[in-house]
């Protein structure tokens, strides 16, 4: 559906040219629902406003639904559909007419328009809204109506450009659904951007991770999440005067000393790494670590630490995204310079 | 390319129907002129000698006329700086309608105001004591609708390139002033001295002032209506061609 190679737009600021996208290849096939995830800045939409033909590439060449993108847009408009992160449709007018008039921009009859509105409000939980303007809808409802103004001549690929931002939970799980159903029941392909780990994580079946302009990784959530070389494992030692008195009398360890021992124990483990001592906690990485939970209690037993908790952390996408680039995801957005976004 | 502008023109024309005190506001300001500043001009008109041909009326309606146009056409880029923000445009910019549609729909519906305004303008300019053979009105609006449109269009694709109602403000009164000035829309420029006259020649408003003024004479076949027609096409060209480009290209 997508084949991206060498994608690259650079823009030209009063302080100089910025690599906004430094060459991405991206390949999306028939039917996959991919997440494009990276933080505020790294070249997400700039990407995807090349992907719909609103933004020239400065470089590189891309089929896009199996048109080429530089050849000929205009049919690559025809076969894709695109919501943009803040919708596009207007204020003041009344939403059903909006919705026709966006289907006849793509060349549809008007009574094949109204039908397949209709059908859109229906399938999108927005039946009866079809009066009211705009800026009348709710969050969760205006969202909905830019999916239904991208669908509206049943494209076969969908770009949807961070479509929860700014969505309460409920919106936003209940928008998940739609988008889950588009590629069930449809079977469209979607690609969209993100900045939620959870989001890419509960919908994409693969993920690509950009970074400053870069594609720093892509698989599947479970696969990306496997290179954050094994599971979390926290182990906290009793170390409260409690602890050193049932310690006395047990003949147990307790306190800084037992997270001493519990560090050395632990990292006995095969494959344990990154083990940090810090206080009464001790953490580390070890591959399989639900695995590897019963070894742990048995030889820390056997060294006569006393824990008070212990715990294993599947890794999380954040965590893909710290392993890749040395940073976390929040950490990044704060430091993400205010480059060119939005805008044309 | 046609049944897009027509789709866009018909959506732009049902949002002004939903508001169509908007239409009447625009000519509060030239009513004003007629009733507060007309007046002072039919005492004048009199009593200066070197005044062009015509009466107070038949010299002052016409150039208003030009000013409704010229304004009117100036500051519609505010409401599409609001529609782009909405997103509105850019989600027309994904469909495979044509850029020249996207524009040309929103102009004709500001042809179609203008119009509606400049009709109701020489009616109540009737009223105050205004005579006008019907040709002449009728050259007169046709004139006057197609500079509009001319403006209009400019003021899209400057209001596309600025995206800001901040810095489009500023600069549309940075324009707009030395024209109007230059012009000779309050008084004729043949009263200036020569040093004025000729810079205002330079302003190709002047002259679509002279067209409009020897139309509503019924001098049709004056040298001035030749040459503020011509004028005005040849806005009308430049900016349709400006406007499609700023619609058609994106940028940074």
């Amino acid at each position: 559906m997508i084949h991206a190679r060498g994608l690259a737009r650079t823009f030209k600021t009063r302080r100089g040219a910025v690599e906004a996208v430094r060459g991405v290849d991206i390949d999306v096939r028939a039917g996959e629902l991919v997440g494009f995830l990276g933080p505020n800045g790294a070249g997400k939409t700039t990407t995807l406003r090349m992907l719909t033909t609103l933004l020239d590439p400065t470089a590189g060449t891309a089929t896009v639904a199996g048109v080429d993108l530089l050849r000929d847009p205009t049919e690559v408009r025809r076969r894709i559909g695109y919501v943009a992160q803040g919708g596009g449709a207007g204020p003041d007018v009344p939403v059903g007419e909006e919705l026709i008039t966006h289907g006849r921009l793509y060349r549809m009859p008007l009574a094949q328009a109204r039908e397949r509105a209709a059908e859109l409000f229906e399938q999108l939980d927005l039946a009866g809204l079809d009066k009211r303007p705009a800026k009348t809808l709710s969050g969760g409802q205006r969202r909905r109506l830019d999916v239904a103004m991208g669908l509206i001549h049943r494209p076969g690929l969908l770009f949807l450009d961070e479509p929860t931002t700014g969505l309460d939970p409920q919106s936003r799980s209940n928008l998940w659904q739609h988008i889950r159903a588009l590629r069930a029941e449809h079977g469209v392909t979607v690609f969209l951007t993100t900045h939620y780990l959870d989001e890419a994580d509960a919908l994409c079946d693969r993920v690509l991770v950009i970074d400053n302009g870069t594609i720093v990784a892509a698989g599947s959530p479970d696969e990306l999440k496997r290179k954050v070389s094994g599971d979390a494992v926290t182990v906290t030692v009793a170390g409260t005067a409690a602890g050193t008195v049932a310690g006395a009398v047990t003949g147990t360890v307790a306190g800084d000393g037992a997270a001493a021992i519990a560090a050395e124990v632990a990292g006995r483990l095969p494959g344990a790494h990154e083990v940090a001592v810090d206080g009464a906690t001790v953490r580390l990485r070890v591959p399989h670590g639900d695995a590897a939970l019963p070894a742990l209690l048995r030889e820390l037993d056997a060294a006569g630490v006393a824990l008070s908790a212990l715990s294993v952390q599947r890794p999380t996408l954040d965590d893909v995204f710290l392993t890749l680039t040395g940073r976390g995801l929040r950490d990044a957005e704060a430091a993400a310079p205010a480059g060119p976004r939005g805008g044309w | 390319m046609l049944r897009d502008t027509g789709l866009v023109f018909g959506r732009a024309m049902r949002q002004l129907i939903r508001n169509p005190v908007w239409v009447a506001f625009g000519i509060t300001q030239p009513v004003l002129y007629l009733g507060l500043f007309g007046p002072l001009l039919t005492t004048i008109v009199g009593a200066t000698p070197g005044f062009p041909p015509g009466d107070a009326w038949q010299i002052f309606v016409p150039a208003l006329l030009v000013q409704m146009g010229l304004f009117g056409g100036l500051f519609v880029g505010f409401g599409l700086i609001a529609e782009y923000r909405a997103g509105v445009i850019e989600r027309m910019r994904v469909t495979p309608a044509s850029r020249t549609a996207l524009l040309l729909g929103r102009v004709l519906r500001d042809g179609v105001v203008t119009l509606a305004q400049a009709i109701l303008m020489v009616l109540i300019a009737l009223l105050f004591g205004l005579r006008v053979p019907w040709q002449g009105a009728a050259l007169g609006l046709a004139i006057m609708v197609l500079l509009g449109m001319a403006l209009s269009a400019t003021s899209y694709a400057v209001a596309l390139l600025v995206k800001s109602e901040d810095a489009f403000a500023p600069l549309l009164n940075a324009v707009a002033l030395p024209v109007v000035l230059l012009s000779g829309i309050l008084l004729p420029m043949q009263l200036a001295p020569d040093w004025l006259y000729r810079l205002s020649r330079i302003n190709p408003f002047s002259h679509i002032v002279d067209a409009e003024r020897a139309a509503f004479l019924g001098d049709f076949d004056s040298r001035a209506v030749l040459v503020g027609g011509l004028v005005t096409v040849g806005l009308a060209v430049l900016a349709a061609l400006w406007g499609t480009r700023t619609f058609q290209r994106e940028n940074a």
